[in-house]
């Protein structure tokens, strides 16, 4: 997966991501306010297949998914950060949104463009010419983000006929 | 077998093996599935008709309504009346309506024991390890796969115990060592590993106290944070009707490996007051006093319960609240506002002028009407100042102790509770 970069700093918490006054909202609503108290341009200029780049402890605070969701819905294609609150990076990958750990992230800019490898664990930058690792997820997330998170999952052991399941 | 800390005894008996080590993914039961009506039904109710699930075991869920109380929107009503068509229709086991928040609802009903594994839909969620039980908070989603297997996959944590030697001082309260953890550890200090507290002066924390350390693991970054079980968590499960069952068994292996042990002197320590916008930013009261406040808030599941209110009371008692500043205070939990009731604290309250809110989680998740205007400046009894997270972007929150929120409201500015104690709640 490839696209542009939007970077934002350290401790990018639900609140900015879900604001809590609009929760009540459908998502695709609730999403136009994502990262608004932080870059009020972000939702209007984020096209499928960004990439949001944080710091530190990114996604801390509440337990409310919609703060990942909220990504998903705007197209984000994955988020990178240095380090991803507990909560958050589960819910990420419980939705099928890729969260790439990656002590370097701090070296992306606004705009850069990247490419990302999950599997492999690179990040190359094709506007810098670098090319950043990180550790992959564990397998058995992998196959939730390669399902497109926890329910499509579920669904494959819920919903599979009969033959499938004997299998 | 290797010896091993209390997480990861709990975790090892919830995934059915003899022991467990950190780093490795395990599928671990649940014993108890605590939802409420924002990430609950109107979140998980869709999911599990489209997987075609019935819920695994609706005698292990308990759903709190909580958040969107008073319903006083159209959305809020829709949401708060589904809340409770879902649980009549699942037949949930547990269904607490209007009763209060959620983290002091489920164990006031002797719900949590020493040893349990329970996950809540919501990041305070933690406030469970009070009773020993390894409680966290988990999204919607992964709540709705709960709900429908009655597991979930699990990175063995580490531990990352906290020592507090010694005694807390008069005015010096278990939401003061969390402030100080967060300023001096970070939001990310916790790791998300299993965070255990520790040391004389944990041991000397009643109840109530204990859930407010547990609960503000979540600001420390802490998947859960348990305070290992005893004579006082024994009692208070039996008082709430439960069984606190083989305690004793529920306690980390003297040789356990830990990731980290932190040591820390609780007589030393003062009234902190975190200064918008993070808890991170947490220190002394001496470097915030004299900051004006407009409003003082005492509230939520980190500061309204009645150990809370104790403290608040005994700061306010034949005081009132300075001119100017809007003195407002929401129980916890109808049962604890009871005993409040009872007991005249909240005489003492409202005669220092405060207004009592209704007993959920309100202003503290950004809810409801009583959100801060622009521009106001709040003291705050919760656990998160985030920006705009309580009112207007604008709006600047210190969080602190009930005992300084209490101080402050006196004074009209941030101040130092230790001058204002009575003694009458000791």
């Amino acid at each position: 997966m490839s696209g542009r970069a939007f970077v934002f700093g350290d401790d990018v918490d639900t609140d900015v991501l879900a604001p809590g006054r609009y929760m009540r909202l459908p998502i695709a609503e609730l999403a136009r306010h994502c990262l608004e108290a932080l870059d009020p341009a972000f939702a209007a200029e984020v096209r499928p297949g960004d990439i949001v780049v944080g710091g530190r402890n990114f996604g801390l605070g509440s337990s409310r998914e919609q703060a990942a969701e909220a990504l998903k819905a705007l197209g984000v294609a994955a988020v990178v950060a240095r380090s991803f609150a507990g909560i958050f990076h589960r819910n990420a990958i419980n939705l099928g949104l890729p969260v790439v750990a990656c002590a370097e992230a701090g070296c992306i800019a606004a705009g850069d463009r990247l490419t990302l490898d999950l599997a492999a664990g690179t990040l190359v930058n094709a506007t810098t010419g670098e090319t950043l690792t990180f550790r992959p997820l564990a397998p058995v997330l992998m196959t939730l983000i390669a399902d497109g998170g926890l329910v499509p999952h579920l669904e494959k052991r819920f919903r599979a006929p009969t033959t499938e399941r004997s299998a | 077998m290797s010896a091993m800390t209390l997480a990861e005894k709990i975790v090892a008996r919830a995934s059915g093996r003899a022991s467990v080590t950190p780093g490795e993914i395990v599928t671990a039961r649940v014993d108890l599935a605590m939802i409420h009506d924002s990430g609950g039904p109107r979140r998980v109710g869709p999911i599990l008709k489209r997987l075609g699930a019935p819920i695994w075991d609706p005698s292990r869920v308990a759903l709190v309504i909580d958040h969107y109380l008073p319903a006083d929107d159209p959305e809020s009503a829709a949401i708060v009346d589904g809340a409770r068509r879902y649980a009549a229709a699942e037949k949930l086991g547990h269904f607490f309506d209007g009763e209060g928040i959620c983290h002091v609802v489920v164990p006031e009903r002797g719900l949590l024991r020493p040893g349990m594994f329970v996950v809540g839909g919501d990041s305070h969620s933690p406030t469970g390890g009070a009773f020993g039980a390894y409680m966290f908070g988990v999204g919607a989603t992964e709540m709705a796969g709960v709900l429908a297997t009655g597991e979930l996959w699990l990175e063995v944590p580490g531990t990352v115990r906290i020592e507090w030697t010694g005694r807390l001082a008069p005015g010096v309260s278990a939401k003061d060592i969390m402030l100080f953890l967060c300023g001096r550890l970070g939001m990310d200090g916790g790791r998300y590993q299993a965070v255990e507290y520790v040391g004389e002066a944990i041991r000397a924390l009643p109840m109530q106290e204990r859930m407010t350390l547990a609960n503000m693991t979540a600001e420390l970054g802490g998947q859960t944070g348990l305070v290992p079980p005893d004579a006082v968590t024994a009692a208070a499960v039996a008082a709430a009707g439960g069984d606190a069952g083989d305690w004793a068994r529920w306690a980390s292996d003297a040789d356990a490996p830990v990731l980290e042990h932190h040591v820390f002197d609780a007589s030393e320590l003062s009234p902190q007051v975190a200064a918008p916008h993070s808890p991170a930013n947490a220190r002394s009261v001496a470097e915030t006093i004299g900051r004006h406040v407009d409003i003082a808030y005492i509230g939520a599941c980190t500061g309204a319960k009645l150990a809370d209110l104790h403290m608040a009371a005994d700061v306010l008692r034949g005081h009132r609240a300075a001119a100017g500043v809007t003195l407002l205070v929401a129980p916890a939990s109808r049962h604890d506002q009871a005993r409040a009731e009872a007991d005249g604290t909240l005489a003492v309250l409202r005669a220092a002028g405060a207004e009592l809110l209704p007993n959920a989680c309100g202003i503290c998740a950004g809810y409801g009407t009583a959100r801060f205007g622009e521009n106001v400046t709040a003291i705050s009894t919760t656990a998160r100042n985030f920006r705009g997270r309580m009112g207007a972007d604008s709006s600047q929150v210190y969080l602190a102790s009930p005992y300084t929120v209490a101080a402050s409201a006196i004074e009209g500015r941030i101040a130092d509770p230790r001058p204002h104690l009575s003694g009458a709640s000791r």
